[in-house]
């Protein structure tokens, strides 16, 4: 899922200062299962934005909405009847989220609630921790589910490097050196063999590197 | 027994701590609420095993929220009583209601017109 942080409370009452109409959205999906930015998180914002405008007598109208995904324009255009009721939209999806929105009503003001930090997974309750990069090109079938890409600070293809200890990464040592994970499993399955084979150089056009990526399906296409 | 503890306390009954939500809190100030106690169960005592430390943990969190928000992180607080141990609530109604009076009332009371 993505995995993203609320915004700092002064950050968005900052951004939301000129206006009394507020429009916030929440997502159903990534945001919502990372409790950032679901109808749960929308009730406490608009409550804490009402807290803060109450003492400071500035009136505000909240309306408190949640889409079931805001990445898509078929959900973004379930508002149209009553988002040119608001001043502001302030939504608490990820960053695909907000463009759509910005995207579907280019006449309104859109802004963020939260930071988009990574893809990851949940690790345990509360606790979710990055785990791809969306490099465009998995290796995880060599490194048996264990992504070095995002998982080693230096990304390293043929590891560990130098500043593996203990099992710990050198940048930090709650951080595990994905690349003792690598090795551990290899050996777990009887499969270091596959240590052996040397990985050349990525070739990374198929990432970030190569610029904003698009998939297309044209038999998907309408 | 026949305690007393200050009138101006309202009672909020739930199952266990555990079931109160955030908003519940957040809520209880924006209707103008000066103060919101929380009082479980003494901790492993939990009747649901451990309801009174998610509250605990969720207390930790408004405390937080209501800072922020300007309100104030000491307007809440959460004890661990026995539900036999009346003469401590009555002590804690006290304690709690003089606090808030320092306090003086939630800055976010809707301002009578």
């Amino acid at each position: 899922m993505i995995v993203a942080n609320r915004k700092p409370f002064e950050e968005i009452m900052e951004m939301l200062k000129p206006y009394k109409k507020i429009l916030l959205l929440g997502c159903n999906e990534c945001v919502t299962v990372c409790s950032v930015g679901g109808a749960k998180e929308v009730a406490v914002l608009a409550s804490e934005i009402r807290l803060s405008r109450l003492k400071n007598i500035i009136p505000v109208e909240i309306k408190e909405h949640t889409l079931e995904r805001q990445c898509d324009p078929e959900y973004a255009l379930s508002i149209s009847s009553f988002v040119n009721d608001y001043e502001i939209i302030i939504s608490m999806a990820c960053g695909c989220g907000v463009q759509t929105i910005a995207e579907t009503y280019r006449e309104k003001y859109v802004v963020p609630a939260v930071n988009t930090t990574f893809m990851g997974s949940s690790e345990e309750h509360g606790v979710w921790r990055e785990k791809c990069q969306g490099c465009g090109n998995c290796i995880l079938d060599k490194t048996l589910g264990i992504c070095p890409v995002t998982r080693c600070a230096k990304s390293i293809l043929n590891g560990p490097c130098g500043g593996s200890q203990g099992g710990s990464c050198e940048i930090n040592k709650d951080t595990p050196c994905a690349w003792q994970l690598i090795i551990d499993r290899l050996k777990q399955m009887n499969m270091m063999e596959k240590y052996l084979e040397i990985q050349p150089v990525k070739d990374w056009s198929t990432s970030r590197d190569g610029g904003p990526r698009t998939r297309i399906r044209e038999d998907l296409r309408i | 027994m026949r305690l007393s503890y200050p009138t101006n306390i309202k009672i909020i009954k739930v199952p266990c701590t555990g079931r109160v939500d955030i908003l519940f809190i957040l809520k209880a100030f924006e209707n103008g609420a000066d103060g919101v106690c929380l009082i479980g169960c003494l901790e492993g005592e939990c009747h649901f095993l451990t309801g009174n430390i998610r509250a605990k943990k969720r207390v930790e969190y408004i405390k937080s929220l209501l800072e922020e928000t300007g309100i104030g992180a000491e307007r809440v607080a959460m004890y661990n009583i026995s539900a036999a141990d009346g003469r401590r609530f009555a002590e804690i109604a006290r304690e709690m209601t003089e606090k808030i009076k320092a306090l003086g009332p939630n800055p976010a009371k809707k301002q009578v017109e």
